[in-house]
């Protein structure tokens, strides 16, 4: 489906395609999210990411994450993207645009939007080192400081 | 028949991504038990549990035909 809204794809994201998805004759703005791959965290480098997904059900979350949005902020259209696999440094790993008639919800929403990714939507991400590699998530993250 | 999928971590400390078991009519907390019996290795603690791509409880009950997930803390984004 070239027009679906909330997709998972292992291609690279075209970023303009995302926010034709969401242009309308209502709209008086259209702000847009884009997640890129970052070198380093904490000090360290990575060298790239390797997302995984459970993609039926992420495409799924994405789609309730939307529906969210509009019922919280009417008139409000999204369109979400999300890319998985091998990405390199400064890759767009999402996209999120949002049309609104007014510039603040466009702005409130699309942060919802990221925020609810990174809580519920069953993507995951590995960073991968010179001298190793981990999945990122909160389990580890806490693991690690346990252990610590 | 129940399939049961893994990812991230989970997916590589088990060694595969999929397997199914034959025995239905458990509960989410037993599926969990049976794994670890398994794969002792295995570190469900923080995992949630999706059947059919819902999100579950330890209490909901796992039905012949089922696809169970089991998902470590999310990271997209």
């Amino acid at each position: 489906m070239p027009n679906q809204l909330y997709k998972v794809i292992e291609n690279p994201i075209q970023t303009e395609e995302v926010i034709r998805k969401v242009e309308s004759r209502n709209a008086g703005a259209i702000t847009v999210f884009i997640g890129t791959v970052r070198e380093m965290t904490n000090g360290k480098r990575t060298l790239y990411l390797e997302y995984q997904a459970y993609k039926t059900m992420a495409e799924k979350k994405l789609n309730e994450i939307g529906n969210e949005i509009e019922n919280k902020w009417p008139n409000t259209k999204v369109a979400i993207t999300h890319r998985i696999g091998r990405l390199e440094i400064s890759d767009i790993a999402v996209v999120i645009a949002i049309s609104s008639p007014h510039r603040n919800v466009a702005y409130e929403a699309n942060r919802y939007a990221i925020e609810r990714i990174k809580e519920m939507v069953p993507i995951w991400k590995k960073e991968v080192w010179e001298d190793g590699e981990m999945w990122i998530g909160d389990q580890l993250q806490k693991t690690r400081l346990n252990k610590s | 028949m129940i399939k049961l999928l893994f990812f991230a971590q989970l997916q590589e400390e088990i060694g595969h991504h999929s397997f199914e078991i034959e025995d239905a009519n458990y509960t989410v907390q037993q599926l969990k038990e049976y794994v670890l019996k398994e794969y002792p290795m295995v570190n469900l603690q923080h995992a949630m549990v999706a059947i059919n791509e819902q999100f579950s409880s330890d209490k909901d009950l796992v039905h012949d035909g089922d696809i169970v997930a089991f998902l470590p803390p999310v990271s997209g984004g």
